[in-house]
């Protein structure tokens, strides 16, 4: 075992050099430089799954409004909630939650999907991520009508908090290409890792307030704290519903952004010129 | 003036899944007899990760007007070898420096949809060729031209015959002007009225480059297009020269 640890420092020690650090660098860069190229295959895969429907991408609006609808009389009848504001609640809530949730599993398949593309364009490999956080943020605003017709619908004020909720979506895409670039890498050379994440996910849901309230669970304040997915939730979701995300959220969100990214850039450089070989 | 020289270069393949005892019995020894395919091996600082050495050592040079017809059986090295000339596959060991823009054409139909039209499939081919969509829109129409596929390019290509999907693809490839043309198993084309037409297309596409590379096994085509040759076998260079002279050495064993 303490020979394997030695080897994988190794690995990284010598990985992480000039030549490599020039290289990442110039492909994320390269990266958001070929724009049109993700920019069209990310709406091409989108239009490619709805082609030939009647009413195409909002499939999606449906099939979450239909969720919203169900999941929203069931619980809020459980929890004893006013159908309007619960409504709202999870409609916001799970909007997000769904951009992070999809933006992790389609991260981890980030690189493997695109194999045969890898392996045959000179293009640089963050277009690849690139194009998934694209194809799930034009996702994001199909399903976003859900609750905007909700908030119509039942009243709720638009403010100058709501537009606070940009930010917390910006934030949200800048975390999405550091989850791309680590599990992608990660996933293509180790490939139990979609499949873990596919059943955490799961859980995860359950453990983050978005059916519930975090004032349904008094006395559990790690439970909260400690998971950075709530964070990242209220930063989007308060602003939605009219209030304002704590410091907490921010700076947890924050620190989670800057961690996230020095640890996938340090990969990055130094695994990236493998993962040809790995797809 | 593009120029690309690969020194000391060797390419590793890992294997991780395939089980371990098995393999080395069954890879050891075969290696003498098997005509086909890389170097073998099981090493790595004393782990045992076995893997395939699918380039060996390899040192070229390459600089303008030069034509190279990589020659050698199937599994030699030659696919990935092209993939090292276009940068995609950094070796593990050697350098690798590549002055110019590579174009790899391993697959022409590369990104074309089937349930696209056939002018969104120009659009998407152009995007994969590394065209904006401006020098695209630009050469669109002798594209459509050239293609000679008329109404149909307003239909999705999965109406099309196969003849006249490769006609679109051949189309949308050679109307780029590459620095540094990496070609895999030739260009297919079509029928013989457009074979013709794409002949002439072929040479000058491939003069306009500073550098081809071309895998082909069809003897015609390497020495129409090219004016050296190297072979390859188990990831090694055998053999350069002029391409008579490599395709008498193939042939001759």
């Amino acid at each position: 075992m303490k020979t394997e640890q030695h080897w994988l420092v190794a690995q990284f020690r010598q990985g992480f050099n000039a030549e490599n650090r020039s290289r990442a660098t110039r492909d994320l860069r390269d990266g958001f430089g070929h724009i049109e190229l993700w920019a069209v295959l990310g709406l091409h895969d989108i239009r490619q799954r709805y082609r030939r429907s009647k009413i195409g991408p909002f499939w999606i609006t449906l099939s979450m409004g239909i969720f919203i609808g169900a999941l929203g009389l069931v619980y809020g009848k459980l929890f004893g909630r006013a159908l309007d504001a619960y409504l709202t609640y999870l409609a916001a809530g799970f909007l997000v939650w769904s951009f992070m949730s999809t933006t992790i599993l389609d991260g981890a398949r980030v690189f493997l999907r695109s194999g045969g593309m890898i392996k045959q364009l000179t293009a640089p490999l963050s277009v690849y991520v690139l194009r998934m956080v694209w194809e799930n943020l034009i996702i994001f605003f199909h399903n976003i009508w859900i609750f905007v017709g909700l908030a119509i619908w039942f009243g709720i004020g638009f403010s100058w908090v709501t537009l606070l909720a940009v930010p917390g979506l910006l934030l949200l895409l800048v975390n999405g290409l550091w989850v791309g670039l680590l599990l992608g890498l990660l996933s293509a050379r180790f490939r139990d890792i979609p499949l873990m994440l596919q059943s955490s996910m799961q859980l995860i849901f359950f453990l983050t307030p978005i059916i519930w309230e975090p004032g349904m669970l008094p006395g559990r304040p790690l439970l909260l704290s400690g998971n950075p997915f709530y964070h990242f939730l209220e930063l989007v979701r308060a602003p939605l519903l009219g209030q304002l995300p704590s410091l907490e959220n921010l700076l947890v969100a924050l620190a989670v952004t800057l961690i996230g990214w020095a640890v996938s850039f340090v990969f990055f450089v130094v695994y990236r010129w493998r993962i040809p070989y790995w797809v | 003036m593009a120029f690309i020289e690969l020194s000391a270069v060797t390419v590793l393949f890992p294997i991780y899944d395939a089980a371990r005892g098995s393999l080395k019995s069954t890879l050891f020894g075969s290696r003498a007899g098997s005509g086909t395919g890389g170097t073998v091996v099981a090493e790595r600082g004393g782990r045992a990760v076995t893997g395939i050495r699918a380039l060996d050592q390899i040192d070229l040079r390459l600089e303008h007007g030069d034509r190279l017809a990589l020659i050698g059986h199937n599994g030699a090295g030659k696919s990935t070898l092209l993939r090292v000339l276009a940068g995609i596959y950094e070796p593990g060991t050697g350098s690798v420096q590549i002055d110019g823009k590579p174009v790899p054409m391993f697959n022409i139909t590369l990104g074309m949809d089937m349930d696209s039209t056939g002018y969104e499939n120009i659009v998407l081919r152009g995007l994969y060729l590394g065209l904006t969509r401006r020098e695209i829109d630009a050469k669109v129409e002798e594209i459509a031209d050239f293609s000679g596929l008329g109404s149909f390019l307003g239909l999705p290509m999965r109406t099309y015959s196969t003849g006249m999907r490769m006609r679109l693809a051949f189309s949308v490839c050679t109307s780029i002007r590459p620095d540094i043309l990496l070609v895999d198993e030739g260009l297919g084309t079509g029928d013989a009225a457009f074979i013709q037409k794409a002949q002439a297309r072929i040479t000058r596409f491939s003069e306009e480059a500073s550098i081809l590379v071309l895998a082909a096994h069809n003897p015609s085509l390497l020495r129409q297009l090219c004016n050296k040759a190297l072979m390859l076998e188990h990831g090694r260079i055998t053999k350069t020269g002029t391409v008579d002279e490599v395709l008498d050495h193939y042939h001759g064993r």
